[in-house]
């Protein structure tokens, strides 16, 4: 009975140990099934989320290229800086630790309210910036004390850094935070902290300066703490660019300027390069790169000197007397007088007596007239010539139109024509008084240094269509030979103006500066020459220019000449000289405009002896003449500074 | 070693000296399960951080392999326990349990809060953890008595339902879906294999199917959402879907081979969580590859054929339905862990046998070893119908 029972339920047992068995059994494959799914058949696509999941790749800021001079003397370049920060995971209490800091460096409330925000934000891996720019001393005295500070660690960073302080400063420009308009799919634009050009020649070659961001592929955690670097792409640093500017003589330019508001264009007649290009006074870039305090620019925005104005490009002036070359080889072009003729100087126009000349010249030939800036003979010129031929002589010199250097905010100034003025005035009608007034570069006519510079340029080096440039072409890294006249632009258009056009005119600036008493604005006789003993047979030749701005009545007139103090800053008349030298061979030519001189100092006693100092200083140095230092000597250089 | 017959009459009576039980223990068994738990603790090694990258015997190492000696003393201990006294406390023993699990509730209902053990100071015990053992025990003893004739009356089924429903509803109250699922999938595999008609099992599955499909339409939608949660306790959080794509990536990425040990860079990276517990066998894939995985599953298999092994050897009712209740529980347990890992199943706290960290699980584990292993040196012992001696 027993062993029958016994052996009924052995037999269920084992058939339901066997269905039990075989559904395990079923169930076993079923993993291995999805085993072999996963990590098998899908093993790639999982291999990649995981990487995804552990890789994080970084972008590393490319460094930014640098500003050289045309001898390699960075006016630009990137310096180590020292900043503090704090991990907040390894400070237990980020107060004390704060306060312990505060101890050593300025630290104020606002600083430590914005610190307390980001560590509440960010994760307590990721460091906080304390404070930038850290001097040498606090730093070291962070490192002293260390040990006092958990979490508290010092790091090293790139900021770009103008060596010459405010030396060409507008010329340089300065570099900024990108704004939202600047992103244009570059991605280490977005990178924090990542600084772009915001004017000057940081921003018009900013891709040229920016290179390359690179990558690092760091293996993260989770919660995105960096573990290790898997690997690292170094991107491309920035090229660097080198300019035609001489730093010495940018330099000895400002100085010469003091706290005069003016702008100078030293300029290479030949191949149109730009030795200095100063706007006085300046600004500190640097203070722009590290951010302006409201002190600092409430007193840039409230000074009447406009430092903030590069007045090279963005200055508008009637150029006065120094407008009389354009009217002059206009007068040869189309023959309406001949050289040889003379005009009678009875000190006013003789149709329009409200025309004053400065002087009373008697009778006047073309060169005299040039030499002693005789306006009634220009009045009379002009109003043969009318507005239209003038305009178009000053166009072919390169007035009216921007230098093609392609800094910001340049300005176009203006050469009137009758068309123009129809336009513009709503129908009105060119009149004879607006011819003489442009005749002598007043009224509507209006330049910029740099299109003086130009002009003066074009007339010098015969008459060929010479443009400014401000960066050096083909940038070589072994160029030893010396940059001569085979540098000589080729390919620039000749304007067709007949050499003896262009040698009476000559003639006529050589004796403003050189030529015996009576023929020169007898005021400056001999006072232009060089002084340098070595340079004393040399000679240069320019022209003067004074502009009123304003014109008063002769009963002011009368006040401000007996009290010259009355008269505002403002009103007083602006002076010019433009130049070239050496007389016989032109190579530099030179445009000074100085703002609002004071009474009795025009472009012949202000403007002019500047000019004769920058340019005996630009003979004595000779930059066009001299070749460029090597690649490794710049980066020697730059070694002194940093 | 001559006087077999009269070794064997005494292994039928019961009254084995202690050595001899001991000679009579399958040590092979005792070896896979150790193999098993070396994997383990290679894997938990890998879990620990040291100060310099993964690898160290702290903190989850080093206590396992405590535990796991003491388990080998348990499981010794346990065979040697005569086993008529098994069948005869079985329902004490289940009682117990039973008392404690009330215990755990009544703590949590003081307390405010859901709690699952009772710290008795040395461990902190799980209740619903020994529930499984003891539920097996009670219910083999209680169909040690029933015969095949017997197995076929309804009423016979009132009282293992009782028991065993009682335990799931407090397990369930806890609330830990995943233990009481376990209790009743390894109650009901001791019903199938006691004999219980299939038809039944239909009936009640279809039942069980028919009610929720009855009763959802009418549910509130908070309701609905409170029994989906309840099922998948972290279902639309970010934290369930997350977690188990985490445990794929790292799955697949493991390859063929796997990334090497101890270079798992989604369980070191902490991409994985719980990676010494629940989720230790997707560590274990990615280090080791498909090809660990299947190291593993290949001895879970063997200890498995050695349950069923023991259920065929064994004379007796009660131990059969011990082992093969014990075995299946020790499948469920297996399966359902790395089914969940592997995205097959719903997340459920289901530890993975002798491999996740955890005190009690692997304690209970080695109790139903222990259990088996007894089975297994009794295996000849005669037993009338109600735990007495049998009389010839």
């Amino acid at each position: 009975m027993i062993i029958t029972r016994d052996s009924d339920w052995t037999k269920m047992f084992t058939r339901r140990a066997a269905i039990l068995g075989g559904t395990q059994a079923a169930l076993v494959a079923t993993l291995i099934g999805r085993m072999y799914y996963l990590q098998v058949i899908q093993s790639d696509k999982y291999k990649m989320l995981s990487d995804e999941n552990r890789i994080s790749t970084q972008l590393l800021p490319p460094p930014r290229g640098r500003i050289l001079d045309r001898f390699g003397q960075p006016l630009a370049y990137n310096k180590q800086q020292f900043q503090v920060l704090v991990i907040p995971e390894q400070a237990p209490k980020i107060s004390n630790t704060l306060d312990a800091l505060a101890q050593l460096i300025d630290l104020s409330e606002h600083d430590r309210e914005r610190i307390k925000k980001e560590v509440q934000r960010k994760r307590s891996f990721v460091p906080v910036t304390i404070k930038e720019t850290l001097t040498w001393d606090e730093m070291s005295r962070i490192q002293v004390n260390a040990p006092d500070l958990p979490g508290i660690i010092i790091d090293e960073g790139l900021t770009r850094f103008y060596p010459q302080g405010d030396l060409a400063s507008h010329l340089m420009g300065y570099v900024g935070a990108v704004d939202e308009d600047d992103l244009s799919g570059d991605p280490v634009l977005q990178l924090p902290g990542f600084k772009i050009g915001k004017d000057g020649a940081e921003k018009i070659y900013e891709l040229t300066l920016r290179g390359k961001g690179g990558t690092k592929e760091v293996e993260v955690n989770a919660v995105g703490r960096s573990i290790r670097e898997l690997e690292r792409h170094e991107g491309e640093s920035g090229n660097d660019v080198v300019l035609t500017i001489d730093e010495r003589i940018q330099r000895f330019t400002a100085e010469r300027l003091g706290g005069e508001s003016a702008a100078v264009v030293v300029m290479d007649v030949h191949t149109g390069d730009l030795l200095a290009m100063v706007s006085n006074p300046s600004f500190d870039a640097n203070a722009f790169s590290r951010g302006l305090t409201t002190e600092e620019w409430k007193g840039l925005i409230g000074n009447d000197h406009n430092p903030l104005i590069n007045k090279v490009i963005s200055g508008t002036y009637s150029p006065g007397s120094t407008f009389k070359l354009v009217v002059t080889l206009a007068a040869l072009e189309h023959n309406v007088i001949s050289p040889d003729q003379t005009l009678f100087c009875a000190g006013h126009d003789p149709k329009i007596p409200a025309f004053h000349c400065h002087k009373v010249h008697g009778s006047v030939s073309m060169v005299r007239a040039i030499s002693t800036s005789c306006d009634v003979y220009f009045f009379e010129v002009a109003r043969r010539l009318g507005p239209d031929k003038i305009a178009a002589m000053a166009r072919r010199l390169g007035l009216g139109a921007v230098s093609g250097i392609g800094l910001p905010s340049e300005k176009v100034g203006l050469i009137p024509t009758e068309a123009w003025k129809k336009s513009a005035r709503k129908g009105e009608r060119w009149t004879p008084g607006e011819t003489l007034n442009m005749g002598i570069g007043q009224g509507y006519v209006s330049v910029t240094p740099i299109q003086l510079a130009t002009m003066v340029s074009r007339v010098a080096n015969g008459s060929v269509a010479v443009k400014p440039r401000l960066v050096r072409p083909a940038i070589s890294r072994n160029i030893t030979t010396p940059v001569t006249e085979d540098e000589h632009v080729g390919g620039l258009e000749s304007l067709d103006i007949p050499a003896e056009h262009l040698a009476i005119l000559r003639q006529g600036m050589f004796d403003v500066i050189n030529g015996p008493p009576g023929a020169t604005t007898a005021m400056q006789f001999g006072r232009l020459r060089f002084k340098d003993p070595e340079r004393k047979d040399w000679t240069m030749s320019g022209k003067t220019g004074t502009a009123a701005v304003r014109s008063f009545t002769p009963a002011e007139r009368e006040q401000y000449k007996r009290n010259p103090d009355t008269l505002p800053w403002r009103l007083r008349d602006n002076a010019f000289f433009v130049c070239f030298a050496p007389s016989h061979a032109p190579r530099y030519a030179i445009a000074v405009a100085v703002e609002h001189v004071e009474i009795g100092g025009g472009g012949g006693a202000t403007a002019a002896p500047i000019a004769r100092d920058i340019m005996e200083e630009v003979l004595r140095l000779d930059p066009s003449h001299k070749p460029r230092v090597e690649s490794e000597q710049v980066a020697t250089a730059e070694g002194n500074h940093t | 070693m001559s006087d077999t017959g009269f070794l064997s009459a005494r292994f039928r009576r019961g009254d084995m000296t202690p050595m001899e039980k001991i000679w009579q223990m399958s040590w092979s068994l005792l070896f896979w399960v150790s193999c098993i738990f070396a994997f383990g603790f290679a894997m938990l090694y890998s879990a620990g951080n040291g100060t310099d990258g993964p690898g160290s015997f702290q903190p989850w190492a080093i206590p396992q392999l405590i535990r796991f000696i003491i388990g080998l003393g348990m499981v010794t201990a346990i065979a040697l326990i005569d086993v008529r006294l098994l069948l005869r406390y079985a329902y004490i023993f289940y009682a117990v349990v039973l008392v404690l699990l009330v215990a755990v509730d009544v703590k949590g209902i003081i307390g405010g809060g859901a709690q699952r053990w009772i710290d008795f100071g040395f461990i902190n015990l799980q209740p619903s953890e020994l529930m499984k053992p003891a539920l097996v025990l009670a219910l083999a003893r209680y169909f040690h008595g029933v015969g095949t004739e017997e197995i076929g009356r309804p009423s016979i089924l009132v009282v293992p339902i009782i028991m065993t429903m009682v335990p799931v509803a407090l397990v369930v109250k806890q609330p830990d879906l995943g233990t009481a699922l376990l209790i009743m999938a390894s109650a009901g595999g001791l019903l199938f294999i006691a004999g219980i008609r299939m038809w039944k099992f239909g009936l009640a599955i279809l039942g069980g199917i028919g009610a929720a499909w009855g009763v959802w339409p009418v549910l509130h939608d908070y309701q609905r959402n409170r029994v989906l949660t309840f099922l998948d306790p972290e279902r639309d959080s970010l934290g369930a879907g997350y977690h188990i794509l985490q445990s794929q990536i790292a799955l697949g990425s493991g390859g063929l081979f796997g990334k090497g040990y101890l270079a798992g860079t989604q369980s070191h990276l902490n991409f994985l969580p719980e990676r010494q517990t629940d989720f230790i066998f997707t560590m274990l894939a990615e280090e080791l590859g498909m090809v660990g995985g299947l190291a593993l599953l290949a001895l879970y298999v063997i200890v498995l054929i050695y349950g069923y092994a023991i259920a065929f050897r064994c004379r007796h009712q009660f131990g059969r339905l011990v082992a093969m209740g014990l075995t299946t529980g020790f499948f469920l347990y297996f399966f359902i862990n790395i089914a969940m890992v592997m995205g097959l199943l719903p997340v459920v706290g289901v530890t993975l046998p002798f491999i996740s960290y955890g005190g009690t699980a692997l304690l209970t584990l080695m109790l139903c070893v222990g259990l088996i292993m007894n089975v297994h040196v009794h295996r000849d012992v005669q037993m009338a119908m109600r735990g007495g001696f049998t009389d010839f």
